[in-house]
């Protein structure tokens, strides 16, 4: 059996697999923040800045309605941004080690 | 064979007791029309029957029962995701709120989309690739097998248990209200497809019933929004001008802002539609509410599960990327459609039906075919109440899924048989687990008719957040997490959910019910004129969270209110108003006047039904008088409790087998190596 060949503890010192753990944990962390931070602005605004939501930019739209929608801009785009970085480095970056993952000792 | 007979037997079983009923009682659908709601129904039923009858086929293993073999691909799985998520609360709840109350309705709906930033970033890869079928999996990787199954398979258990009650009871209500089907019949009718989809056809069918539901959903919104915002020409500023200047709009903010109104023009009554705070007043609530979505749905086990249908990790990923497309832009629909509904039927009709506003997209359907009397009008109608009942049997049958697998994967075969069970046997188990749950899930939804089950599903993304994303996100993440952390953490999350919601406003409180029944039925005494009084800030922080000796409640400023005249009993206004219908002469006031005798009727009926039920009673079932926890959702202090817990319990117990295998779980669930594959179809 494959399985019991690889050695788990070698891979995860193994330099290449510390380099995508660094890189992914940095990069989720910071996208993770910046949703919720930027999603928890929308209940405060309203509740504590409604002279600010209050403002019309648009006709009618005021700034309430388009910082509402901007939410699922920011969600859409921070999906987006996960995606392309994952498929374009750390896919590569994993695949490069399963590739290796039975001589890594 | 056997299988197409059953579950041919069943739909016609249904069919036909549907059918005996469908003239029973009065709904949202005219008695004339009703057999077209019926025509898209069957045949709605009959599309998923048969692709019951084709997955049935294809089911026999194990892995293809929970996880559809792992052949769904990610754009099916995006599709099956936001099948599975977009309840009938947020289909019909979400546009009602909107229709209602204007922006905060929509402001409501964006945490139900970030919640997807969680599950794609931290969630949906790992658990890809180190799980099999259940959330008891994924924990067992590095714990106790047995101890974190038992836990897990518990806690899965509660969180399906209060989603399906809420499912199966607010569907009830649902299918009653639309159509007029006897509230017994929905509940049972709704459990008897679902129990033939989940079954016959596992995972797979489940999975293409969710599809089947998602498309319909999106093309009636899309249809939808089309008629009704095209009038303006697709033009934001255009549209919201017509909502603005709308009268009904007007009006309906008028009533909700109360005496403040009198100093209002009608522009800036239009206008305040369009601003936060006239339905969500308690910021603290809704970011304890906003915890536990962002959180809670990736501790959803309806939803983990469905990461294990596909074939790789990176097919997970974009299934998430079109689950958070469709379900966005879905919610973005529900803006129009809210609106739509407001500015075309008005907050009264809407109401007056249902008032959370469930029917206020049914409603705009109806009005967008050309109207009531129309055939177009009926047929819209039909169309979206046939999709609403799809939204019902879809996201049960996920649920009663996930509540199965817990019991038969977890408990049965993990617990008690030790992982030693045979493939046929563990197809059986898995079959016997989902008639039980199904069965329990009709018994529940029929026991609790009439109650409100609404808060049954904040608590539900709750427990999931203060007890199962912890667990599963430690384990993934955090060397130190062991065993007596998971274990400890996951009981004193869910237990701290549910203990602060039973402290909380969503239960009944006799006092509070008896005195409005009064009122109802009393009248009011008049009310002096009152000053304006400044907005009051509690007094510390935990005062605003409990009522605790000592405490000054925080309170929003009140406008000054001009003196209020007394207010009629039910019985002397009941005469009033029969005295008045005997003066009158146009059709059009008579008939106003009877809706106003027919409501009143309701309101006297509800409170002499309330004033008998709680006799004598004046504290809740937890001996309160009044709520002692003062939110409604307990996830900001339950959520941060069930994280501490996880981490105190790992530092201070050790565990050898949860260490050794840190290894292995980290590097697995980052790069896939050895993840379960998919089976050859």
């Amino acid at each position: 059996m494959a399985k019991a060949e690889i050695n788990w503890a070698a891979i995860d010192a193994d330099p290449r697999f510390q380099a995508l753990h660094k890189k992914k944990l940095t990069f989720l962390w910071s996208l993770m923040i910046i949703s919720v931070v930027y999603y928890f602005l929308l209940p405060i605004g309203a509740a504590y800045y409604q002279d600010l939501f209050k403002i019309k930019v648009w006709g009618p739209v005021n700034v309430g309605i388009l910082f509402a929608l901007s939410e699922f801009i920011v969600a859409w785009t921070i999906a987006g941004i996960y995606a392309q970085r994952a498929n374009k480095q750390f896919d590569a970056m994993a695949a490069e080690i399963i590739k290796d993952a039975h001589n890594i000792k | 064979m056997n299988l197409k007979l059953i579950g041919g037997a069943a739909a016609a079983a249904l069919l036909a007791a549907v059918s005996t009923l469908a003239f029973a009682g009065a709904g949202a659908v005219a008695d004339e029309y009703k057999w077209m709601t019926f025509a898209v129904f069957g045949l709605i039923i009959a599309i998923t029957m048969y692709v019951t009858y084709w997955a049935a086929r294809q089911t026999h293993s194990t892995s293809e029962f929970y996880a559809a073999g792992r052949s769904v691909t990610g754009i099916q799985n995006g599709w099956a995701i936001a099948g599975d998520y977009l309840s009938a609360a947020s289909f019909l709840g979400i546009a009602g709120l909107i229709s209602l109350y204007g922006y905060d309705g929509f402001m409501y709906s964006v945490g139900w989309l970030v919640a997807y930033i969680t599950v794609l970033l931290v969630i949906a890869e790992p658990c890809r690739n180190i799980g099999k079928y259940t959330l008891g999996d994924i924990l067992a990787f590095r714990n106790h097998p047995k101890a974190s199954k038992t836990v897990a398979a518990l806690s899965t258990i509660t969180v399906s248990t209060f989603y399906l009650t809420a499912q199966m009871v607010g569907g009830g209500v649902l299918i009653k209200t639309l159509i007029g089907i006897d509230y017994h019949i929905s509940v049972i009718g709704v459990g008897v497809l679902m129990l033939a989809y989940v079954v016959f056809g596992g995972m797979k069918a489940t999975t293409w019933v969710q599809i089947i539901k998602a498309v319909l959903l999106v093309t009636a919104s899309i249809l939808l929004v089309l008629i009704t915002w095209g009038q303006y020409g697709f033009s934001l500023p255009g549209f919201l001008t017509a909502v603005i200047g709308d009268p009904k709009v007007q009006a309906q903010v008028a009533k909700l802002v109360g005496d403040a109104a009198t100093t209002m023009t009608p522009e800036e009554l239009g206008q305040r539609f369009l601003e936060p705070g006239l339905f969500l007043k308690n910021p603290i609530d809704q970011i304890s509410l906003g915890m536990a979505l962002v959180l809670g749905t990736a501790g959803m086990p309806h939803i983990l599960m469905r990461f294990f249908t596909v074939p790789t990790a990176q097919a997970a990923r974009t299934s998430v990327l079109w689950a958070m497309g469709i379900i966005g832009g879905f919610y973005v629909l529900t803006l129009f459609l809210g609106m739509g509904a407001a500015i075309n039927v008005g907050a009264g009709p809407i109401s007056a039906l249902d008032k959370g506003g469930n029917m206020a997209a049914p409603m705009l359907a109806q009005f967008a075919g050309g109207g009531a009397d129309s055939v177009l009008g009926n047929l819209f109608l039909a169309f979206v109440a046939a999709v609403a009942f799809a939204t019902i049997v879809a996201v049960v049958a996920g649920l009663v899924l996930a509540a199965a697998s817990a019991m038969a994967h977890d408990i049965y075969v993990g617990v008690i048989k030790g992982d030693r069970a045979s493939p046929q046997e563990q197809v059986m188990a898995a079959r016997v687990s989902s008639v039980i749950v199904g069965i329990m899930a009709i018994y529940v939804g029929i026991a609790a008719e009439g109650q409100n089950v609404a808060h049954l599903v904040a608590l539900a993304f709750a427990v999931a957040a203060s007890s199962n994303l912890p667990a599963v996100f430690l384990t993934l993440y955090w060397k130190p997490a062991n065993t007596y952390g998971i274990v400890a953490g996951m009981l004193v999350g869910a237990i701290a959910a549910i203990g602060l919601v039973m402290i909380s406003p969503n239960m009944t409180y006799p006092k509070a019910v008896l005195k409005d029944a009064d009122k109802v039925l009393n009248g009011e005494p008049m009310q002096p004129a009152k000053e304006a009084v400044p907005a009051k800030e509690a007094s510390s922080f935990m005062c605003e969270l409990f009522a605790m000796e000592g405490c000054v409640a925080s309170a929003p400023a009140k406008a000054a209110a001009a003196e209020k005249p007394a207010k009629p009993g039910a019985a002397d206004k009941l005469v009033a108003l029969n005295a008045k219908l005997a003066t009158l002469t146009d059709a059009k006031d008579i008939e106003k006047v009877k809706k106003d005798i027919a409501a009143t009727e309701k309101a006297k009926k509800k409170a002499e039904d309330d004033m008998q039920k709680f006799a004598g009673q004046t504290t809740s079932m937890m001996g309160l008088e009044k709520p002692y926890f003062l939110l409604k959702n307990p996830g900001l202090i339950s959520i941060p409790l069930g994280f501490l817990v996880v981490i105190l319990g790992s530092l201070l117990f050790r565990d050898k087998r949860s260490e050794e295998m840190w290894d292995e779980l980290y590097v697995r669930q980052n790069t896939g190596i050895n993840a379960e594959g998919a089976t050859a179809h």
